[in-house]
């Protein structure tokens, strides 16, 4: 005993292998501050870069875009043919009855699978064996779907909607092939919000004599809004900045859709052109650069709005969760 | 046990998750309107043990049972489930207040089971949260969140919360496990209080809490070869005085556990 502890006391005392002397220890130190310094430089470079090119791009369409964006241009409709002259009132009516009408078809089925992978059969029933594999199976196929390029759910939607089922270019044709484009995100999004909802939620409730439905519809999705309600307005933003699903199954015509309220069947059966979807027809088809812009910049602003809806709402609802509010 | 009635009654019952055994062959009867404790080291499958009583174990998969259980005679296992749960509330080792109002939270459980005036809910949230020794505290502020009360609040707002459904029986996991002493000992003034109206069975790993709340103790315990064995069971002074069973009186004065 008393041996061993002379032992390690004369061995902190000796020179190790990796001591090294003062004048060394310094050297070392300098070089290593260099590279942190290079390391930072080469990391905020990077983030510059990659903010003032994002700055570039959406300032660039905002300024160009405001030259010719004014009363007359919001309000008008677009003339058609070559010029590419008249306004885009229209094209922001359409994209606002085509949100709608996709999210009426999409949340509830997003929603109600979501629901149904995770409480019925999925985690919190604590599946196992081949219903387990099936859920993993179907999941992987919800995110796959989640990244494939859009114009196969065009595709898709031309051949069923449009062609098959006779829809021809219409809004029920372009929202059920929008609604197959944003289910796989409303689906996960439902998913990943459910999964963090505590499990001692759902025990109270149940432990109280709740059935499950009761438990899910009083306790798990109103602490699994924020997420639910993120991931709906997510996919609004998909739908307004869309082009290639409505492009094949949209049609492209500039005229004012049908009131959804007045004549709902008409609406359903008409035709349409979203504001991205203008946007290409411009760019592409006639030499109204400027309008182009205009309509880019409005697009862009809707954006933006979007994204700051869902930061404030996720914003408040988590707060009311916490009991702050 | 005599001059009490029996309200819950196990008979050679085992549980199983896949091929473990968790629970090996238990027969006891609790008494109604006392306090029963289950004590034991960890892993011996006192949980386990109260939560088979409102079959909260039917939420975890490859769970299969053997042997009986019966409330007031009848098999718990022949009883709709959401009935059952009715009648056995139960405690959790945290507390779990719903995200929702003090108010909301109390009048949960009467609102899943169909009671919609607004008159008789507001007395029984008043009801319950004086029964949970919480109402003075709160009775200004009930549409203030649930979350928004101390760990030991919540925990009371938990009881009322199971007091509010008229339960025959309250199961309480460890109830106090979380919270600092003096909420502890609120807590477990309260329990004593309940037991007037109600049988409670406690799972608790604090034995100076089994001594101070219980009437009945049970003694669970696990070795090498078994797990989930009832060692003893008898009144809590038997037990902590003189028990019969030398491993009880291992884990009574602390040599293991």
């Amino acid at each position: 005993m008393n041996e061993e502890s002379e032992e390690t006391m004369v061995n902190t005392t000796q020179d190790v292998a990796w001591q090294q002397t003062q004048s060394e220890a310094e050297a070392h130190l300098a070089k290593r501050r260099l590279t942190e310094k290079i390391a930072f430089g080469v990391l905020w470079a990077a983030g510059a870069v990659a903010v003032l090119v994002l700055i570039a791009v959406v300032g660039y369409v905002l300024l160009e875009g405001a030259q010719v964006i004014d009363w007359a241009f919001l309000t008008t409709r677009p003339k058609g043919g070559l010029s590419g002259e008249g306004g885009m009132s229209t094209t922001i009516v359409a994209t606002i009855y085509l949100v709608g009408l996709t999210i009426l078809i999409a949340a509830p089925l997003g929603v109600g699978a979501g629901i149904y992978l995770v409480e019925y059969a999925g985690e919190m029933q604590g599946t196992s064996g081949w219903q387990a594999h099936l859920i993993s199976v179907i999941r992987f196929g919800v995110e796959t779907l989640a990244g494939v390029p859009s114009i196969i759910f065009g595709l898709f939607g031309y051949a069923l909607f449009v062609t098959t089922m006779k829809f021809g270019f219409s809004m029920i044709a372009a929202a059920l092939s929008g609604a197959c484009l944003v289910l796989p995100v409303i689906i996960r999004t439902t998913e990943e919000a459910l999964l963090t909802v505590p499990r001692p939620y759902r025990e109270g409730s149940l432990a109280l004599g709740a059935t499950q439905w009761q438990t899910n519809w009083r306790v798990v999705l109103p602490a699994a809004m924020p997420g639910i309600i993120t991931g709906v307005v997510l996919s609004v933003g998909r739908i307004v900045s869309e082009t290639a699903v409505f492009y094949v199954t949209l049609g492209g015509s500039y005229y004012m859709p049908p009131s959804p309220i007045l004549h709902f069947r008409d609406f359903l059966t008409s035709g349409g052109r979203t504001m991205a979807l203008h946007l290409y027809y411009l760019a592409n088809d006639t030499a109204a650069f400027d309008k182009a812009m205009g309509t880019g910049a409005v697009l862009v602003v809707s954006i933006i709005l979007i994204n700051l809806a869902i930061n404030y709402l996720s914003h408040r609802l988590n707060q009311s969760m916490r009991g702050e509010a | 046990m005599t001059g009490s009635e029996i309200k819950l009654e196990t008979q050679n019952f085992d549980l199983y998750y896949g091929n473990f055994q968790a629970l090996d062959d238990i027969s006891l009867q609790i008494p109604a309107n006392q306090v029963t404790a289950i004590i034991g080291p960890s892993g011996c499958g006192k949980s386990t043990f109260l939560r088979a009583f409102n079959r909260m174990n039917d939420l975890i998969p490859g769970v299969h049972t053997d042997g009986e259980i019966s409330m007031e005679g009848e098999n718990i296992f022949n009883m709709d489930v959401v009935a059952l749960r009715r009648r056995v509330g139960m405690v959790f080792q945290r507390p779990n207040p719903f995200p929702k109002s003090i108010y909301d939270n109390v009048t949960y459980g009467p609102r899943v089971n169909g009671l919609r005036d607004r008159d008789k809910l507001d007395e029984i949230a008043e009801r319950s949260l004086r029964g949970a020794a919480l109402w003075d505290e709160v009775k200004d502020d009930l549409g203030k969140s649930g979350l928004a009360l101390s760990g030991g609040q919540q925990q009371r707002l938990c009881i009322a919360r199971a007091l509010a459904v008229e339960p025959d029986v309250i199961l309480m996991d460890e109830p106090a496990s979380a919270l600092d002493p003096i909420a502890t000992l609120r807590i477990e003034e309260l329990i004593r209080e309940l037991k007037e109206d109600y049988t409670i069975v406690i799972v608790t790993h604090n034995m100076q809490q089994a001594g101070r709340v219980s009437d009945y103790t049970a003694f669970f315990y696990t070795d090498e070869s078994r797990t989930g064995i009832l060692v003893e069971f008898d009144n809590t002074k038997k037990i902590f005085t003189n028990p019969s069973d030398q491993r009880t009186e291992d884990y009574i004065t602390g040599r293991f556990g």
